[in-house]
């Protein structure tokens, strides 16, 4: 029965399309209502900013590479407690990690800066009671995971065979055992042929033994995807990542998405989400003459509305590469004779882990930070172009705040220009020196909690400030009549809200964690008959090529940290 | 009726198998028999569910006996002694679950104490070189299904891991491996002519402590300078370097299993260093990883677990509470023990007093000592105090990860009777904690 | 025949160590698994040690009674092994070169025959080191 009410903010709801109006927010049992009775709760957010809970649509937080990373880099740790960033301890337990937060850092970075869900980007399945360890232990927060099947074995073999709708019982027997949320694809046919110390570079190089293409995987998957109508669309970490003259691969990976139209009952518009596509778009035959692909991507991009993306934006950090493209892991490795992990895994993914220091005065980084920015200032609908870091790849989610200013203020944007070393080098490559668009509060409420939330297609209940939603709210200290002419004003104060609310508790208070109420996982749960060949073939990889037992596979119930499920009916 | 109960996880070493068959009594007490485990593991199930478990705690009486007292009391005097002492230690957890483990990160965090676990004398070398030089690995399945070539150095699997060899490396047909071990070449490379060598196509006895010399031997070959090497390398001749070295440049994947035999050795985490850059040159001609044999069913667990509340996988020194530290050498369990800085000690999940070197022991009963474990063992029979709990796997489930960390759910076979499980005492205990916190502060 | 001689000395797992183990440490099957010196069988002539005889093994950090014997996993000249557990710990070095694990394998020790001295119990030893064992 608890109500609150958030009064005289300038609100800023894509989803119900307010663009900075003096609105009050009335919040009821965790939920957005209409209204509410005198005795609520009131919140004075005058001469504040107040957006629906910040959504990330691809992070990686929880599961077994994130946390190799974290075992394999204690100097991650050294700034801590009080010494020179570390956070003093301010929720139930202690924070520690930079570029790979503990868990608890995690969940509770995420709410200062007043986020309220973020979506795992990549589980392997076999692990994926690892994940849902972490997410037990993620505070704050809701989290959902999407599990990888590009370089899946039955995946393989239904989509070779034409086989979608037993392509479609499988994901969907797999969503429910690892209770993901999404069709997660990495480097499709290259972590497979990665096994063998080879890769996929184009959509058109076969994977060995399996004589599939990368091509036929996505677009298997895309057909899958919308057979079952699931509420997100593919996500996709394309062939060829990181190479200059990438772009390329990127266009022709797109295109795939040509033939295909969404079906779902959520909203969602998208047939291919392309997460990090700043990792997509390089232009160029070697680091030489490496320059910005941003606008012939962001040209077909902008003209296809059946693609999201995400930018995977620089920060110019030192921080820790981790993905599931693992032949991609190794090449870093050879570049920057970083410390190097990988984790192949059976019938299903890989992964590599590199640290990686995005230096300023290096002009391939500078090169990389600039692009990530293009991508955004580029984009005609940022409902489609989202904020991300690729976290932690690109830079830690903790530099959101950060990326908003840059792409707020293009004074911010030259101030870190002029401390390039070879900034004239990066300027040559690049079209950034010359785009003087800056964008409003309203742009980055969608590319930050709206658009995530729609090309998730969870927006009737994330991201968005209409009725029914939760009460997930970020209240900023920003007044946006009277914006800041110092665009450091602009990075702090995304840094640490005044007020972060979940579900109508108020969680983040004056920049400090003063709750830690309940959080969900949350999963795709699909309804549909079962499929006994499909069933037949799982028992027999189970019995013949994996090393845990079929019964064992599923994670059990009571392993799941309070499951709330996005249902979908399949005829 | 006796009920059969599939697919349960073996508690004991690393292979951490979960294709087990327990039959338990009608009353679902006792276990009854036990089929597809090893003999290690057929010990385990039946000590289970023995008469002579423990079921209560036990606190030492001044006259050196044992008084059984309840769980309650035994809460209470860990939580004031933990409270009191300045640097208390926990230290164990080879064999706990992960819901146990995260919960004991809760206690020592409350307590402001060091949290370490058996790694810190086993592979706590190899954390040490994969800090330095990262860890090309694999699932064990990847091993099942494509490995041509097998390494195992400083291991013997056919004593520390039983079913390995049958489940994972040498004899299991997989996808790419249908014709199991007569297409698969086995090199053990050990001073000792071990069991595991007796299955072997190619024993190398290396000469016990200059693992790192053949290592480096290896590299060379890699690398191209075969010829440069002397006609003796750790007590290997030149001819037979050069030949196993082909092999493994030929091999379509290899994968290095290592053991005790580097990480007790001189030079510790440098052989593991050097191992895991030879598995990085050999990527470059081959497909390669490397995994180290971690020794119980669920050692691998305190690392993951750790790693993600803390950053970092064992020697973790949470006295300030507010933030963790480690520095092996400085913050490990051993180290601290012999320079006498510990106040407090709790033996949970092992057996220190078995299994650290006895000096170590003499510094640690200085202080008062709690055993958390199901077993009568050396720890428990110096304890100041003895707290029984459930076996995980037995009459507890839980999430375990096996040595390539992949998480293996256990389920319980017998019902608890009354013994409490490592994460339910834990709580109580940290519960206790944060309530003298509270009054303290 | 008596000489003292420096053996390099390594302490391991072995299958009849666990399964002892999980019996109970204080079992007899670990007893008469766990208090074996694994020796090469020249060592043994040279140090006037008989197979199945008693002992006394001295490292730099303390010294243990311990039946020697010839095993199927053979070892060189120059190397012996005690299985991990109670007795080897009796001369296992503490000292861990700074990284927390102690100097399981790859220590120096002294093996002279003892053959009138007995073996002790696990309990004897560690109760024992600890001042808090009760028996004869």
């Amino acid at each position: 029965m608890s109500e609150m009410i958030i009064k005289n903010g300038y609100v800023f709801d894509p989803i119900s399309g307010i663009k900075g109006d003096k609105k009050d927010i009335s919040i009821k049992d965790g939920k957005i209502v209409d209204k509410v009775s005198n005795k609520a709760e009131v919140i004075d957010a005058s001469g504040k900013t107040v957006m629906a809970g910040g959504v990330d649509i691809h992070t990686h937080i929880v599961g077994p590479k994130v946390n190799l990373g974290r075992e394999m880099r204690p100097e991650d740790k050294l700034f801590r407690g009080d010494f020179r960033g570390g956070i003093l301890k301010q929720g139930k337990r202690m924070e520690m990690g930079f570029s790979i937060p503990s868990t608890w850092k995690t969940g509770y970075s995420y709410a200062r800066m007043g986020y309220t869900y973020a979506n795992e980007a990549a589980m392997p399945p076999l692990l994926a009671p690892h994940v849902h360890e972490e997410i037990r232990d993620t505070p704050i927060i809701d989290v959902s995971a999407m599990p990888v099947f590009g370089n899946n074995w039955f995946c393989f073999e239904y989509i070779k065979n034409k086989e979608i709708e037993n392509n479609a019982a499988y994901v969907s027997w797999l969503l429910n055992a690892t209770k993901g949320i999404a069709i997660k694809i990495v480097n499709p046919g290259g972590t497979e042929a990665w096994a063998w110390g080879d890769n996929c570079v184009t959509i058109n190089d076969p994977v060995p033994y399996f004589d599939i293409t990368p091509a036929e995987i996505i677009k298997g998957l895309i057909e899958t995807n919308e057979y079952l109508g699931l509420p997100h669309s593919i996500h996709l970490h394309g062939n060829n990542l990181g190479n200059p003259g990438c772009y390329e691969t990127t266009l022709a990976t797109l295109k795939l998405a040509e033939g295909f139209n969404p079906k779902n009952k959520f909203g969602r518009e998208q047939v291919l989400h392309n997460t990090h596509i700043q990792f997509h778009s390089y232009k160029g035959d070697s680091w030489a003459n490496f320059e910005s692909g941003a606008k012939e991507i962001m040209d077909y991009v902008n003209s296809n509305k059946k693609i999201t993306v995400d930018t995977g934006c620089v920060t110019l950090d030192e921080t820790t590469t981790m993905t599931a493209d693992g032949p991609f892991e190794y090449h870093l490795n050879q570049l920057n004779h970083i410390k190097w992990a990988n984790v192949d895994v059976e019938l299903e993914t890989g992964s590599g882990i590199v640290p990686y220091i995005y230096d300023k005065n290096i002009k391939v980084c500078g090169i990389q930070w600039a692009i990530g920015l293009e991508i955004a200032l580029y984009a005609n609908d940022l409902m489609r172009v989202h904020l991300t870091t690729d976290h932690p790849n690109a830079g830690p989610f903790t530099r959101y705040p950060r990326v908003i200013k840059w792409l707020m203020s293009q004074k911010a944007r030259d101030a870190t220009l002029n401390t390039m070393k070879w900034k004239d080098k990066v300027i040559a490559a690049t079209n950034l020196a010359s785009m003087d668009r800056e964008l409003d509060l309203y742009e980055i409420a969608m590319m930050t909690r709206a658009g995530p939330a729609k090309a998730l297609g969870l927006s009737s209940m994330y991201g968005s400030l209409a009725k029914g939603a939760d009460a997930n709210i970020a209240i900023y200290d920003l007044d946006s009549a009277k914006m800041p002419s110092d665009p450091e004003m602009i990075e702090s104060a995304f840094s640490n809200t005044i007020y972060t609310i979940k579900e109508g508790v108020v969680v983040v208070k004056d920049k400090k964690i003063v709750a830690e109420p309940h959080n969900y996982t949350l999963w795709t749960k699909v309804n549909m008959p079962e499929n006994a060949q499909v069933m037949h073939d799982i028992k027999e990889k189970f019995t013949r090529n994996y090393t845990v037992n079929l019964e064992n596979y599923a994670v059990f119930d009571e392993h799941i940290h309070n499951p709330r499920a996005i249902e979908v009916e399949v005829a | 009726m006796p009920k059969v109960i599939e697919n349960v996880g073996c508690p004991y070493c690393g292979c951490s198998c979960d294709d087990v068959r327990v039959t338990v009594s009608d009353d679902g007490k006792k276990v009854l028999e036990v089929e597809n485990v090893c003999a290690i593991g057929t010990e385990i199930f039946k000590h289970g569910s023995s008469d002579h478990r423990i079921r209560s705690p036990r606190l030492r009486q001044p006259d050196g006996s044992m008084k059984d007292i309840t769980y309650e009391e035994a809460i209470e005097w860990t939580a004031q002694h933990l409270y009191k002492a300045k640097k208390p230690l926990m230290y164990g957890f080879g064999s706990t679950n992960c819901e146990g483990q995260a919960a004991a990160a809760r206690v020592m965090e409350a307590a402001g104490g060091m949290l370490d676990n058996c790694a810190t004398i086993c592979h706590g070398p190899s954390f040490l070189a994969i800090f330095d030089n990262g860890y090309p690995t694999c699932t064990l399945g990847e091993v099942k299904n494509r490995a041509d070539v097998i390494v195992y150095w400083g291991s013997n699997p056919a004593h520390a891991h039983p079913r390995h060899m049958s489940r994972y490396s040498i004899f299991p047909r997989g996808f790419f491996t249908g014709k199991g071990q007569k297409k698969r070449t086995v090199i053990v490379i050990d001073p000792r002519y071990t069991d595991t060598a007796n299955v072997a196509d190619y024993h190398l006895q290396v000469k016990q402590g200059h693992d790192y010399e053949l290592f480096d031997a290896f590299r060379m070959v890699v690398n191209g300078h075969g010829n440069d090497l002397p006609d003796e390398v750790a007590g290997i001749k030149k001819e037979k370097i050069l030949e196993v070295a082909e092999i493994m440049k030929n091999a379509r994947f290899g994968t290095t299993f290592f053991g005790m035999g580097l990480t007790h050795s001189d030079g510790r985490n440098h052989n593991i260093d050097i191992a895991i850059s030879l598995t990085r040159d050999l990527n470059k001609v081959s497909k390669w990883t490397i995994m180290a044999m971690r020794g119980h069913y669920n050692i691998a667990g305190p690392g993951v677990v750790w790693s993600w509340t803390f950053g970092f996988p064992y020697c973790l020194d949470l006295t300030k509470k507010d933030h963790a530290h480690m520095n092996p050498g400085e913050t490990s369990s051993v180290d601290m023990a012999m320079r006498d800085e510990v106040d407090m000690f709790i033996n949970i999940g092992t057996d220190a007093g078995a299994h650290f070197p006895i000096p170590a022991v003499k510094h640690l009963k200085k202080h008062p000592w709690v055993t958390i474990d199901p077993s009568i063992n050396m720890a428990s029979e110096i304890s100041d105090l003895h707290i029984p709990v459930c076996i995980c796997g037995v009459d507890v489930g839980g999430i375990v990860y096996r040595m390539d960390n992949v998480p293996i759910q256990f389920r319980k076979v017998i019902d608890n009777q009354g013994l409490l499980d490592d994460e339910t005492l834990l709580n109580r205990i940290a519960d206790r904690l944060d309530e003298l916190n509270a009054q303290g502060a | 025949m008596t000489e003292k001689k420096t053996l390099n000395m390594i302490t391991q797992r072995a299958v009849e160590e666990g399964i002892a183990m999980e019996i109970g440490k204080t079992s007899k099957q670990y007893f008469d698994a766990c208090n074996i010196i694994e020796m090469n069988e020249q060592d043994m002539k040279e140090l006037g040690i008989m197979k199945n005889t008693n002992v006394r093994v001295t490292s730099e950090s303390g010294e243990v009674i311990v039946k020697a014997v010839v095993a199927r996993q053979t070892v060189y000249p120059g190397l012996c092994h005690i299985r991990q557990g109670v007795w080897a710990n009796q001369v296992v070095p503490p000292r861990t070169q700074s990284t927390g694990a102690p100097q399981y394998s790859g220590f120096p020790v002294t093996v002279v025959p003892a053959p009138n001295e007995r073996l002790k119990t696990a309990l004897q030893l560690v109760q024992g080191a600890v001042g808090m064992w009760k028996g004869e």
